[in-house]
């Protein structure tokens, strides 16, 4: 009897071996392990034997059982893991077509020059003031010690739309309307962007709208050296740890001490070069000391208050930031310009 | 101003290069913009003496000249110049010198004869052929007789010198004369001012026997001087005078008009020489132009003159416009003998009116308009006098007739030692202060640490404390001030909710794929408006700004929406035809004819679409922008606004849209924004493809109140979803049977979707079919098939009732 349940497991086991597909193993396990199959049928005679023998032939039946069984789970999942194994082999794709576009588009250049300059004064504690874009001869002029006969406000430099009303030609009519509702108390410390107009000809260099971004800050004790402090800081942090800066005497009618900030070329790093022109040094902003006319005609007691002052183009950052030689690329928005800024 | 750094030695000591001392200035407070060399790379030239000058054999216009050079032998030079001759002193280009543009001289034969060298002209020694004296702009330039045979001719022409321009700011026109800038230098240097000495030998006569001088005008001519020189030989300046002009940028004509010129560089006075017997009378009488007045100026031009206008008559007639030009009769000649000179004080605003209506801008005139230093016109004055004696032979009368006040008093300004510490963050010793004020030539008053300064006419600029605090620091050297920080408590600073929510939707929709454009806000009146959505906004005004540069740039905009076309055209002229692009910017109304007060600035976000939106062409996936992908970026927009389910979109005919492709968009009732489609026709007109626009006010949006975000728990209970599809009229809006849809659902009803639309040859002529997906949920509770049933019934009920809508078979 053991002779014949070793002969049906070598056939079972030689039959599992040389299946080649799910079905064929199925048909096996029905054929041997069935009801109607051999090891059952050689377990029905189990009667016969003694009963010393049962145990030892029952034992070794069921070890042939398990045996198949184990082969063919085996060899089962060998087949499956090959159909597997095949169904991937035809699914295999090229990695290297491209992927399906996923529509980004970006801010525009000047949109990111002021926010990062923003962001960096926001964390000086700055607030963001906004004000009007058209504005009166008051504000724009008259409360920033521009008085009417001023030669630094010539009728042909700005865009009037009447007599006393004019496009702003510059962000600083948002200082003296900040520094009004103040009512004559400090801290004041604001920075205000914005677009700005000037009866200018467009051309590489020129444009009739621009930016603007101007700093105030107004308190007791505020000194020229804070100004160096504060301007220090937004440079490194704009242009480059390793940036110096100076301070020249300027003339502006709302700032006296008044001062213009250069800082070491972050081309050549100094030594001279193309984008400096050879001086080491790039001209980036005008600034100075709060005139006392315009902190008393805001309200503001100037022996008890002083403030500094600072103002530059957006325009002129990016330009110099990303090389770009051509004011007008930033209001003609092509699409191949603006998409270079996506990291912007 | 161009300042000659060999002219600024004769006031003040230069032991640095002019390029250090350019750096200094510019340090000190006037930026040098350019240093530049008027050597323009010249070697090898040297005086020579033409010993003989004779016809070239084989060419009419060439010359055989026998040249000493200081050397042993005379060399052969080949000269076309007309004006070359034996015994002249010529600058010479020697075999191996160097011109500039780095034209090397070799040896050469000209038709035959040698040639060992070139007799330069002005021009080609670099000088501008503007500034070359008139009798040598078409020859060779002839030296002084004196000029050493064999010397560096460049020294002589004054071409190793180095030309500082100065970028002057508006409260620095002391700085527009070489004094001025003499006054700065010995400040900045630390260093001795040499000023001119002026000796006037008068003579006998009395300059008030040949003229008299009387003002109608005082506002406008505080003060006039004339002064008389007799006996003057017109003739070229000094070489060294005219060397000097050339360098200031202007060209030499002879000893008079060169004399006046120099001392206005020198002294800042603009003078004006007439010649005396030319003038028509013993008489000048300054007064305002009659209306339609007319005369003849130097320059040959007829002027017609206004009552805005000042001139000097000569009692009668006008002889010269003041402090612009002077008048052609009265023009020194080269037989002038007897010269008034003209020393005058005029205001600027009254020269300007002049200058820029006769459109003629001189030195003298900037020079009045940006103002002089009245209390110098005498100094001036004689000064030009005695160089007019020294080298023009002149004799000048005695005494000067004049009219007005002529000095001015100095005013005074005060700081104190604290002031200026306090402003400029330093710790700058009295002492110091008080060197820095006698290095400025200022005189002043100690009064325990109160600073009581003098402040000279030169120096009108300085008023206030804080222009002295701003002298003392310039000098002491900005570069030593420290660097400190605010000593005002640290405050948090940040963005108002209004400028969040405004970065918020610039990232928004630069998310959804959109490139941010800046556009101009003038355009033209037709498009300033051009396109509306609301009747508030077509009942405005144009703003007009009153002298546009280009029709163009004429107009504010009320609507962004042109400006965003023009950037698709730009793009699409370039074959960028997929393009998505929006805008935030200031938008303006007025709400009267004429401005009395500010016009309203809103906010605006806007928006052009056109061509593909998604393009993956490789696995075939293409879709054009359509109204949807549109309206989806906004229904996205205003669910990040929390606005979303109260924004509705309500079809609308606006101009220049496509009447059936259009939607105003309200947020509660009001309408906020309009979407749709450049009508055909727009389209055409601006050359364009199939353009979708947006425009919404971005104010209203971010100014709505909305509801702070609650938690909702989240579902315990399944939900149940049956769908439900409808026959109805073909223009019923898919949004009105939404509407009704919710409202029959009752509380049960959660969520209702469009998933089909059909509107094919299936269907009856005139309607369509719309199906929903439709949720049903309670929180509390498992929904029953019964409940659901009923409201489902309802839904239906209500469509058939309102829409005539029927189930679709």
């Amino acid at each position: 009897m053991q002779d014949r349940l070793q002969a049906l497991k070598e056939e079972a086991l030689l039959k599992i071996q040389q299946a080649s597909d799910l079905k064929a193993l199925q048909d096996i396990k029905v054929s041997y392990l069935g009801k109607k199959g051999p090891i059952t049928e050689v377990l029905k005679g189990m009667g016969k034997l003694s009963p010393e023998e049962r145990p030892v032939v029952g034992a070794y039946a069921n070890e042939v059982r398990d045996a198949i069984t184990s082969a063919l789970e085996l060899k089962i999942s060998e087949l499956e893991q090959a159909v597997i194994e095949e169904k991937l082999k035809k699914e295999s794709i090229d990695v290297t077509l491209p992927g399906r576009p996923v529509r980004k588009g970006n801010a525009h250049p000047l949109t990111a020059v002021i926010e990062e300059i923003e962001d960096l004064f926001l964390t000086m504690g700055f607030t963001v003031a906004e004000g009007p874009e058209v504005e009166t001869d008051y504000y724009n002029f008259e409360a920033l010690n521009l008085p009417k006969d001023h030669p630094a406000r010539d009728m042909q430099d700005s865009f009037f739309i009447t007599e006393d009303i004019l496009l702003r030609t510059q962000t600083s009519p948002v200082q003296a309307r900040t520094m009004e509702k103040h009512h004559g108390r400090g801290p004041v410390k604001i920075i205000s962007p914005g677009k700005v107009y000037r009866r200018d000809d467009d051309d590489a260099t020129h444009s009739h709208q621009f930016m603007q971004i101007e700093g105030l800050v107004v308190d007791e004790n505020v000194r020229l050296s804070d100004l160096k402090g504060v301007l220090e800081t937004f440079a490194k942090k704009m242009f480059g740890e390793e940036r110096k800066i100076r301070l020249r005497p300027s003339f502006f009618p709302f700032t006296e001490p008044s001062v213009e900030m250069d800082i070491s070329c972050f081309k050549c790093g100094g030594k001279g070069c193309s984008i400096c022109k050879h001086t080491g040094w790039i001209e980036i902003l005008g600034a100075g000391m709060v005139h006392p006319n315009v902190l008393e005609m805001a309200g503001f007691d100037s022996k008890k208050y002083t403030g500094f002052a600072f103002g530059m183009g957006p325009e002129r950052i990016a330009m110099l930031k990303y090389g770009i030689d051509d004011i007008r690329h930033f209001y003609t928005n092509d699409l191949r310009f603006l998409k270079q800024f996506k990291k912007a | 101003m161009l300042v000659s750094y060999n002219w600024l030695k004769d006031y003040v000591d230069l032991d640095l290069s002019a390029a250090e001392l350019a750096d200094k200035i510019t340090k000190s407070g006037i930026e040098v913009e350019i240093v530049e060399s008027l050597n323009k790379g010249i070697t090898g030239v040297v005086v020579g003496h033409v010993l003989e000058c004779v016809q070239h054999p084989n060419a009419d216009k060439l010359r055989v000249c026998k040249v000493d050079l200081g050397e042993e032998e005379p060399v052969q030079i080949v000269c076309g110049a007309p004006n070359v001759a034996a015994g002249q002193k010529v600058p010479v280009a020697k075999v191996g010198a160097v011109l500039p543009g780095n034209f090397k001289i070799k040896k050469a034969k000209l038709r035959g004869e040698a040639s060992n060298g070139m007799i330069c002209s002005l021009t080609e020694l670099g000088v501008e052929g503007k500034l070359v004296p008139k009798e040598y702009s078409s020859g060779i330039f002839v030296m002084p007789s004196d000029a050493e045979i064999g010397s560096d001719a460049l020294a002589y022409l004054n071409l190793d010198d180095y030309v500082l321009e100065l970028g002057l700011t508006p409260n620095r026109a002391d700085c527009l004369n070489m004094l001025g800038v003499a006054y700065e230098v010995a400040a900045i240097l630390n260093e001795e001012l040499r000023l001119p000495e002026v000796q006037v030998e008068a003579s006998g006569e009395k300059a008030s026997d040949y003229v008299s001088v009387a003002v109608d005008a005082k506002e406008d001519n505080p003060y006039y001087g004339a002064m008389i020189i007799k006996n003057i030989t017109i003739a070229p300046s000094p070489l060294w005078m005219q060397n000097r002009l050339i360098a200031a940028g202007i060209r030499p004509i002879n000893n008079v008009v060169d004399i006046t010129n120099y001392v206005l560089l020198e002294y800042g006075q603009p003078l004006h020489a007439f010649d005396y017997d030319r003038l028509g009378s013993k008489e000048i009488l300054v007064r305002r132009a009659k209306d339609g007045e007319e005369m003849v100026t130097l320059d040959n031009a007829k002027r017609k003159l206004g009552t805005n206008h000042l001139v000097i008559t000569n009692g009668k007639e006008p002889v010269a416009v003041a402090g612009v030009m002077g008048g052609a009769t009265s023009e020194v000649q080269d037989d002038t003998t007897t010269v008034l000179l003209e020393a005058a004080y005029f205001e600027g605003i009254r020269v300007r009116a002049a200058s820029k209506d006769l459109g003629l801008r001189s030195e003298a005139s900037s020079r009045y308009e940006k103002g002089i230093d009245r209390n110098r016109v005498y100094d001036a004055a004689y000064r030009a006098a005695s160089l007019m004696a020294q080298y023009a032979g002149g004799e000048v009368a005695q005494g000067v007739v004049e009219a007005g006040e002529r000095l001015v008093s100095e005013g005074k300004a005060e700081v104190t030692q604290t002031r200026i510490n306090t402003l400029l963050g330093t710790e700058i010793e009295g002492e110091q202060i008080s060197d820095i004020l006698k290095r400025l030539r200022f005189e002043f008053d100690v009064q325990g640490e109160n600073y009581i300064v003098t402040v000279p006419t030169r120096r009108p600029d300085i008023t206030i404390d804080a222009d002295l605090v701003e002298e003392v620091g310039r000098i002491y050297g900005y570069d030593r001030i420290p660097t400190t920080y605010l000593l005002s408590e640290g405050r948090p600073g940040g963005l108002t909710p209004y400028q969040a929510a405004r970065r918020k939707v610039m990232r928004y929709m630069e998310g959804t794929g959109l490139y941010q454009a800046v556009t101009y806000a003038l355009t033209t009146t037709e498009k300033s408006n051009a396109f509306t959505f609301s009747e508030e906004q077509e009942n405005v005004h144009s703003i007009k700004v009153s002298h546009p540069m280009s029709e163009e740039r004429s107009t504010l905009r009320s609507t962004l929406i042109p400006q965003l076309l023009e950037v698709l055209k730009h793009n699409h002229h370039r074959s960028i035809d997929d393009v998505g692009i929006f805008e935030i910017s200031s938008v303006f109304f007025a709400h009267e004819q004429s401005l009395s007060v500010l016009p309203e600035e809103k906010t605006y976000l806007s928006g052009a679409l056109t061509g593909l939106w998604s393009i993956h062409p490789w696995q075939g996936e293409k879709k054009k922008i359509d109204f949807f992908v549109v309206k989806g970026i906004l229904e996205g927009l205003f669910e990040e606004l929390g606005l979303h389910s109260r924004i509705t979109f309500e079809i609308e005919s606006l101009p220049g849209m496509h009447p059936g492709r259009t939607a105003v968009m309200k947020l509660d009732s009001i309408v906020v924004g309009f979407i749709g489609q450049i009508h055909p026709g727009t389209q055409k007109e601006w050359d364009l493809n199939e353009s979708y626009v947006f425009e919404l006010d971005l104010d209203q949006l971010l100014g709505a109140s909305v509801e702070p975000t609650v938690y909702q728990t989240l579902p315990r209970f399944p939900s149940i979803t049956r769908d439900i599809a409808v026959v109805v009229d073909q223009n019923l809006p898919a949004g009105d049977l939404n509407t009704v849809i919710h409202e029959a659902g009752g509380e049960l009803l959660k969520e209702s979707s469009l998933f089909d639309l059909y509107e094919g040859e299936r269907m009856e002529e005139g309607k369509k079919s719309l199906a929903f997906s439709l949720k049903y949920y309670d929180p509390e509770r498992t929904l029953t098939d019964e409940e659901v049933t009923k409201a489902h019934e309802n839904i239906l009920r209500s469509l058939e009732e309102r829409f005539g809508a029927s189930l679709r078979k």
